[in-house]
């Protein structure tokens, strides 16, 4: 038997399952080892894996901001000459109230801004106050950046990747690295 | 927004990260924190019933497991609610929001590879009459430690 194809697919079911979270109860490695058909020892054998092969950002408690009182979120798009965006990314990437740095590509003439990050606040004054202070600390004075303040959410999560085997069942994954 | 105590704070607060990987993880923390497992447990799944913790669990890196795109489009006012709802009737769109902007329209679409993903952008512009950017994460500089959350 081919043993790579075998863990592969117990790793897709693995993530499929852990990224629902897991279960708040005792021993939940063992109930995701129920659910995947796997032993509690081969999940979290698993999971370790995973995570030393870098494909985890962060293994802990996900809040969502807007229950928190964080009402005001403000994705922040920069215009920032290509030489330094790794600089500039590095340095806006790193504040604690930052949640996503992004670089994407620009689509001119409608779109000029390369850098994408976003920024929780209490209300937009917290976010705007958070953008200066970046201004300031990363010398972004000349950078021209946009505020995009969120408003109505039309749809949270629930994506799911939509195979095309007809053999598989649906694989739904949270997107979290984008919430 | 209610008034969270000294424990539920710190559950929030200080294990966004790094949660202990054995079998028995909720014990860890109770440990740590000098309360019972059931404690641990009752308070975390209040939270999530709550809908303040989404989860807890490991957060991925952003397209280690398919691919994803940022899309966004400008559509009149008037017809946001409409073209919003169009983009929300396919399974791979998430994270659907309106923002203050000429681009007024951004959401999130995820697929199992490049190939399926721009068949599915295709498909949203042709049934929602509207182009769209497509802005796939070329870097990202977010080094994911949590967020710090600040108590008033």
């Amino acid at each position: 038997m081919d043993m790579n194809l075998v863990d592969l697919s117990f790793e897709k079911s693995l993530i499929e399952v852990m990224s629902h979270g897991l279960p708040l109860v005792k021993r939940p490695y063992a109930l995701i080892a129920e659910q995947i058909d796997s032993t509690e020892e081969q999940v979290l054998k698993g999971i370790k894996r995973i995570i030393l092969r870098g494909d985890v950002k962060r293994f802990g408690v996900v809040v969502h901001h807007r229950e928190l009182g964080y009402r005001a979120n403000g994705m922040v798009v920069w215009d920032i000459p290509d030489a330094r965006v790794a600089e500039l990314g590095h340095c806006i990437g790193h504040y604690s109230f930052v949640t996503l740095c992004y670089q994407r590509p620009r689509r001119l003439p409608e779109w000029r801004y390369n850098l994408f990050s976003m920024i929780h606040g209490h209300d937009r004054g917290a976010v705007i106050e958070q953008v200066n202070y970046i201004v300031e600390q990363c010398g972004l004075y000349e950078i021209a950046h946009e505020i995009l303040f969120s408003g109505r959410c039309f749809k949270q999560r629930g994506a799911k990747y939509v195979r095309q085997q007809l053999d598989k069942p649906n694989y739904h994954y949270g997107m979290a690295a984008n919430e | 927004m209610r008034q969270y105590s000294k424990l539920e704070q710190r559950l929030l607060n200080d294990f966004q990260h790094d949660l202990p990987l054995s079998a028995a993880p909720y014990a860890d923390l109770a440990r740590q924190l000098g309360v019972y497992e059931t404690t641990i447990l009752e308070n975390l799944q209040r939270l999530q019933t709550e809908g303040v913790i989404s989860r807890v669990g490991p957060v991925f890196r952003p397209n280690r497991v398919g691919v994803s795109t940022l899309a966004a489009m400008a559509v009149p006012a008037d017809e946001l609610e409409s073209v919003a709802a169009i983009v929300n009737d396919f399974a791979e769109v998430n994270h659907n929001y309106e923002r203050d902007h000429h681009f007024n329209l951004w959401f999130v679409v995820i697929a199992p590879d490049d190939k399926n993903l721009q068949a599915v952008l295709e498909a949203i512009e042709q049934r929602s009459g509207y182009p769209m950017l497509d802005l796939p994460m070329q870097d990202d500089y977010f080094i994911d430690l949590g967020f710090e959350l600040k108590w008033t």
